[in-house]
Formats: structure tokens, C-alpha cells, sequence
């Protein structure tokens, strides 16, 4: 195509000039926020409060991240999420690959069955209540097991897998090694499993993204303050305006209040978000990937 | 014909005996089955047979099965209901706008980047747009309290500084709408871009030198190549957000409700939640939910067969 870059005519110039200025503008309209957060948490409550920080910090301080630091319920939500994410995406991963692998096989005795017994349930579901009453029966009410159990081996991510395994492990390989007296354990721990770091790196990444961000289930199965993950305390705090009494105590006025609580909120945004953030590179790599096998089979 | 009849055609027997020593041969492959299948029958099934009670006086001393029937009772008393034309309207119009506006908006994005010469800057701009698809609902609603503010917000510090009044915009049931649309554009488009991407990577590059020998312009290939190249990737993804226009999700829309906003934000999910976890009104919300899901599978159902139809293009 190089040649013809040479010969641009005038209108695809100016398609280029203004298709260039359009993704920056998009571009700054999705990072100005994400930007004036982080500044935000180090700026002077005062000031953000009359609108006098825009673009850089002023009145440089580190005083919300104090705050936050030194308040427990946050720490304690941050290792609850730690928790909760590390078993959950366990058992997830788990159960989608051990799944993923006998469906992925070209001729397993009854496999349309079980992929219809599993797609049914993206159509049907008893919903929310139904489901809570089971879990309620069960007695996993307020225990990690509500959250970590119930949603594993989702179907979308079972057939990511299995469209994975299908194409890059062709079941001659099977058939040889079957040749040779390996049983089908065998050969999933020492061949599939090694050949499938990408797809388990997704797996692992969906997983643990989900269990950080999510609070839905843990907004109906946790009633235990102790036991809450990191995104129900700053839901408290995000949304609820309920800053721990404890993170204010030498606050004297209504107003200085509000200010700091303001400072709080952008701080914890960070705060929260800052695992994501490190992540960020594997992130953008594996889900995009994730994405694309997916696209293949939808 | 008679052997088939009286099952004793030596044929089946012999492939069901050799299915069977496939079965014996693979039992690892089912042991690996096993955990999802339980799974799927503890918490996916038995809810199902547990939806009984939307059609029954549900007491939890008495259980699922030993509850009174009440027929459709519930369901007519939903649809009588003060608020059943609300909440309805509410449901479908959040869902219906968010889809007018969310889902143009990745493919426009990815046409311009595709044609984009400089690699290096069109991977920042992915780097940078792919981000908010990994913060946290309540992150993004927690961002819009501090942004929205009415009097410490930056968007209302723009507003005054522009000699406007602040406005309450949270708390407002007319803003509930665009807020919600707004701020679900803002995080979703960049990280939806890429499946319309990798359908412009598939697009033949033939087809653009022809066009280009042919003197098409840059505009013009965009209509004439690449467009129609990701249509069947346009419908399919259109077929799937039609379907799930009942499906709209429950967390954003309950995390940005309030008292002052409820008129707008009261949508089908967090009037189950409310009902159901808050109010402990089992039965009548267990049908609540129902309704929904009847509807959704309809939807579905309709609009792939309407696909079928007029495009040829269709999920089964």
C-alpha cells in the first residue's frame, strides 16, 4: 500500500486531518476524567470545592490518602476482595477448563446433550428470588461461598475455552498419545493444560476483573459489615456519602466535612482501582484476546 | 422396517454396544464434567423448579411445595398495579435509547481508527479507550457524584463559570436517562471497537486497491468496502442487543437511584430487588421477574427469526 500513500489526493488529506483531530478529541473526552481524579486526590478540598483546580494539583496534599490509610474498613475490604477474588477465580477457572475439554472432543458419547443442558440456561433462569431462597436454604447466607460458588463455569466462558481447545489441539494428538497408553488424565495434565496458558491467562483475568468489580451478588448475599468486599465499602462511601465516622474525627465543621469526605471520594477511586491499574498491560492484552475467540463461535 | 420396530435391529444394538465402550473408555471425561453439571443442577435448575412460586402464596415455613396455589394471581396484580405502565415504559426506554446510542457509536469509532496510518498512535488511543471498560460500577457512578455535584462538581463549576446555574443533576428524574446513556457510551465504546476491528482486519485488501485504482476516495471506500464488509458482523451483534433489550442490567440503574430521581429509575430489575430481597414479597416478585423473562425469550426468538428472514444472517 505504500505507494499509494504518495499519492494522496487533497480530500483524503483533509479526511486524515480531521479524523486525526476527532480520535484525539475522543480520546481526551475518555481520559480527562480518569485524569482530573488522580489530580483531584491530591488537591486541596478547599479549592476543588470553589472550582479552582483544573488541569494540575494545587494546594498539593496528602491528606485523604492519610484518611484512608488509617481507616480499617476499607483495609478490611480490600483483603476481603483479595479473598474472595483469589478462591473465586479458583474454582471458576477450574471448573470452566475441566469443563471446556470433554466438550471441546470431537466424538464424546451425549456432548450435545450437556451443551444443551448448559446454553438452556442462557435463555431460561429461575431469577433473583428463586435463587436466593436456594442459597438461603443452603445456609450460605453471608459466607464467602454465596459468591464464589453459585456463578462458576459460566456458559459464554466454557465455550471460549472449548473454542480454544478445538483449534489448537487437534484430537490426533489424542488419538496418538492414546495410542501409546496415555489415559485421558494424563494427557490433560501433561499436554492440554501446558498448551493452554493463553486461554487460562483470559480465564484467570475475566475472573479476577469480575470478582473485583463486582457487588451484586455480594449486595444480597453478605449482611455482615465484616465480611463486605472492597466495592460495598465505597459504595458506601461513592454513593451512599457514608464516610467512616472514623476517618473525620478531627473535623469540627458541617462544611470542612463535606470537603474532606470529597477529597475521600476521589482518593479511594484510586486507591481502588490501583490493582487494575498495575494489571493494566495484561489486561488490555488477554481480554482482547478473550474477546476474539469469543467473536469466532457468536 | 420390523426389525426397527421391534428394536432388534443387530445394526443399532452394535453402535449403541460401541458407544457404550466409548462411554467406559472416556469416564475421565465425565468425572471432569461433573462439577459444572452439579453446579448447573443445584443453582441454575432447581431455581427453575423453584419459579413455582410465582404462581403461589409462598410462606418459607411451608416451602416451595407445600405453598398454596394462587394461579396468575400476582401476574394481575402486577399489571393492575399503579406503576406497571411505568415501570414498563421505563424499562424499555432506558434500554431502547441506551441501544440507539451505544451501539452505533464503536462502530464509527473503529471505521476511524482503521484508518488510521500512524500504528503507534492509534495503539495509544486503544490503550487509553479500552480503560474504562475495567473500572468498577461503582466507581463510574461514584464518578459521576464527585463530577455531578452541585456545588463542588467540575461539571457544574464549568456551568457557573459559563454564567449558568448549577444544576442537581443526580437528583434530577429528567437527567437519569441521558446520565445513564452518557456514562454507559463513555465506558463501553472503546472496549467494543474490537470486535469491529477485527472484522475490518478481515475485510479483503484487494477489494481497497481496486477501488483505489479506480479513484475512490478514502470516504468512498469506507461506503463501498469497507461497510458492507462488516455488515454481517453488524447484524449479528444487532440480533444479540435486540434480543437482550429486556435484559438490561440491574446495578448501574439501582446505584444511581434515589428518592428524587425514582420517577425515571424505577426499571423492572431494582423493582424485583425492592420487592423481592427488600420487602421479603417473595411470590409477587419471583412473577415480576418471570414476566420479564417470558418476554425476553420472545424477543429473542422473534428477532432471530426475523433476521432469518431479511438477511440470511442469524445466531442458530
Amino acid at each position: 500500500m505504500n505507494h499509494l500513500l504518495k499519492r494522496k489526493s487533497r480530500g483524503d488529506m483533509w479526511f486524515d486531518v480531521i479524523n486525526y483531530f476527532l480520535l484525539t478529541v475522543i480520546m481526551l473526552i475518555v481520559l480527562l476524567p480518569l485524569y482530573f481524579v488522580f489530580i483531584a486526590s491530591f488537591s486541596d478540598p478547599n479549592l476543588i470545592y470553589s472550582g479552582e483546580v483544573w488541569f494540575y494539583p494545587k494546594g498539593f496534599t496528602l491528606d485523604g490518602y492519610e484518611r484512608i490509610f488509617n481507616d480499617s474498613s476499607i483495609w478490611l475490604g480490600y483483603l476481603n476482595s483479595i479473598l474472595y477474588a483469589g478462591v473465586g477465580t479458583f474454582i471458576g477457572v477450574a471448573v470452566t477448563v475441566f469443563a471446556a475439554y470433554p466438550l471441546a472432543r470431537k466424538n464424546l458419547v451425549g456432548k450435545s446433550v450437556i451443551m444443551w443442558f448448559l446454553l438452556i440456561t442462557m435463555f431460561f433462569s429461575g431469577g433473583l428470588i428463586p435463587t436466593y431462597l436456594l442459597i438461603k436454604d443452603l445456609n450460605m447466607l453471608n459466607t464467602m461461598w454465596a459468591l464464589v460458588i453459585p456463578g462458576a463455569g459460566a456458559v459464554f466462558n466454557v465455550i471460549i475455552v472449548r473454542t480454544f481447545f478445538q483449534s489448537s489441539i487437534p484430537d490426533e494428538m489424542w488419538e496418538a498419545a492414546s495410542m501409546d497408553g496415555c489415559s485421558n488424565t494424563r494427557f490433560f495434565w501433561s499436554i492440554v493444560l501446558p498448551l493452554s496458558k493463553p486461554i487460562i491467562a483470559v480465564m484467570v483475568l475475566y475472573h479476577v476483573v469480575g470478582f473485583w468489580n463486582g457487588f451484586f451478588d455480594a449486595l444480597i448475599y453478605l449482611n455482615d459489615g465484616n465480611k463486605y468486599p472492597l466495592q460495598l465499602v465505597l459504595r458506601n462511601i461513592l454513593v451512599q456519602n457514608q464516610v467512616n465516622a472514623g476517618m473525620m474525627v478531627d473535623v469540627e465543621s458541617y462544611a470542612a466535612k463535606m470537603r474532606v469526605t470529597e477529597l475521600i471520594k476521589y482518593g479511594v477511586i484510586i486507591v481502588s482501582s490501583l490493582p487494575l491499574l498495575i494489571l493494566y498491560p495484561f489486561l488490555q492484552k488477554y481480554f482482547v484476546k478473550g474477546v476474539l475467540i469469543g467473536s469466532i463461535k457468536g | 422396517m420390523k426389525s426397527k420396530d421391534s428394536g432388534i435391529d443387530p445394526l443399532m444394538m452394535k453402535s449403541k454396544r460401541k458407544a457404550w465402550s466409548r462411554v467406559k473408555r472416556d469416564y475421565e471425561l465425565y468425572l471432569f464434567l461433573l462439577p459444572i453439571v452439579l453446579i448447573y443442577v443445584l443453582f441454575r435448575y432447581y431455581p427453575m423448579y423453584g419459579v413455582q412460586i410465582a404462581f403461589k402464596d409462598f410462606s418459607p415455613s411451608q416451602g416451595i411445595w407445600g405453598s398454596s396455589w394462587v394461579g396468575f394471581q400476582h401476574f394481575i396484580d402486577f399489571f393492575n398495579a399503579y406503576n406497571f405502565w411505568t415501570i414498563i415504559k421505563n424499562t424499555l426506554s432506558l434500554s431502547f435509547l441506551s441501544l440507539v446510542f451505544s451501539f452505533p457509536a464503536p462502530i464509527i469509532i473503529a471505521i476511524m481508527l482503521n484508518q488510521m496510518m500512524s500504528k503507534r498512535f492509534k495503539k495509544f488511543i486503544q490503550t487509553v479507550i479500552y480503560a474504562p471498560h475495567f473500572i468498577s460500577i461503582v466507581v463510574l457512578v461514584g464518578m459521576m457524584n464527585v463530577f455531578l455535584s452541585p456545588n463542588s462538581g467540575i461539571i457544574n463549576h464549568i456551568i457557573t463559570w459559563f454564567g449558568g446555574e448549577p444544576i442537581l443533576f443526580m437528583a434530577d428524574e429528567d437527567w437519569f436517562r441521558p446520565l445513564y446513556i452518557l456514562s454507559g457510551v463513555w465506558q463501553e465504546t472503546g472496549f467494543a471497537t474490537i470486535i469491529y476491528l477485527a472484522a475490518l482486519a478481515g475485510v479483503n485488501p484487494e477489494l481497497h486497491e481496486a477501488a483505489t485504482m479506480d479513484g475512490a476516495n478514502k470516504w468512498k471506500r469506507i461506503w463501498h468496502v469497507e461497510i458492507p464488509g462488516i455488515l454481517p458482523t453488524i447484524v449479528i451483534l444487532l440480533i444479540l442487543a435486540l434480543g437482550n433489550i429486556m435484559s438490561i442490567g440491574f446495578e448501574k440503574a439501582f446505584l444511581m437511584q434515589n428518592d428524587l430521581n425514582y420517577a425515571t429509575s424505577n426499571i423492572i430489575p431494582t423493582y424485583v430487588y425492592e420487592l423481592g430481597i427488600q420487602k421479603a414479597q417473595y411470590s409477587f416478585s419471583t412473577a415480576v421477574g418471570l414476566f420479564n423473562s417470558v418476554i425476553n425469550i420472545i424477543l429473542i426468538v422473534t428477532v432471530n427469526r426475523i433476521a432469518k428472514k431479511m438477511t440470511e444472517t442469524s445466531l442458530w
